[in-house]
């Protein structure tokens, strides 16, 4: 994980380019749908940024958790709290706000939660992503079951002057590119690090770590809330694009739908995920388009890809690179 | 507690229970830097469990365990192995998808303050590093540096197991059959490692190979069935009686 192989520094420096010079290509070669587009695109970074974060629980730490989708909504939910009603929220005030939140309310459930290994951990996590879920659907802070909505875009100003303004798609959509490079960056710079190598061994083989001299639970404590906080990131942006929050953001099938990029991606790669959320978007784009009834050959091409690539697409970038060295046949 | 400065380990009456089944069964036992001590026993005579009870893997059902005249008793894996208790396993325990040298640099860098550092990239620690290198060196892995441990053969594997407890610079190795399962030109190589570290730390060694045993052990402790049948210098240890019938068989199957 020191180095990112080849052919996946290629297709993601690719898809940065698409995305980023999307704008110029997409007016030209399909101007009927290039706002859709543009919104669709902007929604799979989001749930690109997602996926990475679940990874560093699911693939590199080894902490599989059905309840990622709690500090998703939470973070969404967050915006909606800190704006005013029809009036904008300032950035500078909700987002860190909103992420410091993530951060205590992940601290709390993941102390409770990282001592348990395995099925029980999926359980946990599970049991608050729904607690999350019906606190935000029974209670009255907002809107209910029914969700509320957030009339205005926060503002982006320093000293009274606007820096970008989030209402336009255009900008929001860099913003969001901008996260999601971010993201990707800033969670490959946390596993090259001293903590990162700790919580990579952890998912290698946890009871190792421990008797190296390392204290696992407190590396796993500590990855759970930057997976969650980042979850947490992305919610709130997803609230933003949408001008809405529901409790079906906190729901298990949004953790489900995350697990699955996640696995379809190639799990502990980070970049695997990030491709996953793409794949399995635009194919569900694709069966949308053909027929009403996509929830099927959806379901079939989700088996198949599993079936072909028990790896993920991670695991196909990492094949071309490799063929398989000689050497690893002999010895043990 | 132990006035004398000599005594880096010491157990009293140490004794674990698994339900019905003592495994460990008021073992009273003393290290000394020094003086490499060996625990032999036959199989399921509460070898492992004896050095998972001294590294904090298990927690005693009752006794005590002292380093350097500290009660450790009862206290966790981690805190032990940074107090300077460093073990390796009967089963190879390593990071099989990490290259050797990340196996070594992890292990070194155990011995950092924290680890709870988020920005620079941990390949930077140039003392981590250098920590790592020799250990390698001194397990003689260097030219395998780069290697995916899970790659390598088996005696290899050992060699790293022993590796990265050098790089986490302890200063009682306590190591659990380090011989288990090599082949003649592995285990020669390996005691010839082990030669060398018994001069330079102190050295608990469970073992079953009786000539490892003798070339390094200065002290003998002879477990069976959990209790501690004989413990005391080598030769009088080889000369009794008790072990003799109990353990050595007629002594010429020994050598
Ligand atoms: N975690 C455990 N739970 C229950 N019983 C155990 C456990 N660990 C060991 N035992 C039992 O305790 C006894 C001692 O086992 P131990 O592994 O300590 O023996 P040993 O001397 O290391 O043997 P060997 O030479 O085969 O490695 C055995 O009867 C074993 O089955
Ligand atoms: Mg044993």
């Amino acid at each position: 994980m020191t180095r990112l192989p080849r052919p996946a520094a290629i297709v993601l420096l690719a898809l940065l380019a698409l995305l980023a010079a999307y704008p110029l290509y997409g007016s030209l070669l399909f101007p009927e749908k290039y706002a859709f587009l543009l919104q669709k695109v902007t929604g799979i970074m989001i749930l690109a940024i997602m996926a990475m974060s679940l990874d560093l629980l699911v693939g590199i730490a080894g902490m599989v958790s059905l309840g990622h989708a709690a500090f998703f909504g939470l973070g969404g939910y967050m915006l909606a709290i800190l704006s005013p009603q029809y009036e904008a929220a300032d950035i500078w005030v909700a987002l860190p706000l909103a992420l410091a939140t993530v951060a205590a309310v992940s601290a709390v459930i993941g102390a409770l939660s990282i001592r348990t290994n395995g099925i029980s951990f999926i359980m946990i996590t599970l049991a608050f992503g729904q607690m999350g879920y019906f606190f935000f659907n029974d209670s009255r802070l907002a809107g209910g079951s029914d969700g509320a909505f957030i009339y205005v875009m926060p503002t982006v100003e320093i000293a009274g002057v606007s820096l970008l303004n989030l209402e336009s798609k255009l900008t929001f959509y860099y913003v969001v590119l901008g996260a999601f490079v971010g993201a990707f960056l800033l969670l490959r710079m946390v596993l090259a690090s001293p903590f990162g190598r700790v919580v990579q061994a952890i998912g290698v083989n946890e009871n190792r770590v421990r008797g190296l001299g390392f204290d696992p639970d407190r590396y796993k404590l500590v990855a759970f809330v930057i997976g969650a906080t980042i979850a947490g990131l992305a919610g709130f942006l997803g609230a933003a694009q949408y001008g809405f929050v529901n409790p079906a953001m906190l729901s298990w099938h949004q953790s489900g739908q995350a697990l699955v990029m996640v696995i379809l991606g190639g799990t502990g790669t980070l970049f695997g995920p990030a491709l996953g959320a793409f794949v399995l978007e635009l194919a569900r784009m694709g069966f949308e388009s053909v027929t009403e009834h996509w929830l099927l050959p959806m379901g079939l091409f989700v088996i198949a890809v599993v079936v072909l690539l028990p790896k993920g697409v991670a695991g196909l970038l990492l094949q071309l690179e490799r063929k398989p060295p000689p050497e690893a046949e002999d010895g043990a | 507690m132990s006035a004398d400065d000599s005594v880096i380990l010491e157990t009293r009456e140490l004794t674990k229970a698994f339900g019905g089944l003592v495994a460990v069964n008021t073992v009273s036992v003393t290290v000394r830097k020094g003086e490499p001590h060996a625990i032999i026993g036959p199989n399921g005579a509460g070898k492992s469990t004896f050095v998972n009870l001294l590294t904090g893997h298990l927690p005693p059902s009752s006794g005590r365990v002292l380093f350097r005249g500290r009660d450790i008793t009862g206290l966790p894996t981690h805190r032990i192995s940074r107090l300077g208790i460093g073990r390796s396993y009967q089963k190879t325990n390593i990071f099989p998808t990490f290259s050797v040298f990340e196996n070594c640099r992890l292990a070194a860098q155990s011995r950092l303050s924290t680890s709870m550092r988020f920005f620079r990239p941990a390949v930077t620690l140039a003392e981590v590093n250098r920590q790592a290198e020799q250990a390698m060196e001194q397990a003689g892995l260097a030219a395998r540096r780069d290697r995916t441990a899970g790659t390598m053969s088996y005696g290899e594997q050992r060699q790293l197991e022993i590796a990265m407890v050098l790089a986490t610079r302890p200063e009682l190795l306590v190591l659990d059959e380090p011989l288990a399962g090599m082949g003649k030109e592995e285990s020669e190589r390996m005691v010839a490692l082990l030669k060398g570290l018994a001069a330079q730390y102190s050295l608990v060694l469970v073992e079953h190979d009786m000539d490892a045993v003798f070339s390094l052990a200065a002290t003998l402790t002879v477990m069976v069935n959990g209790t501690l049948l004989e413990s005391g210098p080598v030769e009088q240890i080889r000369a009794s009686q008790a072990v003799q019938d109990a353990y050595l068989g007629d002594g010429a199957e020994a050598y």
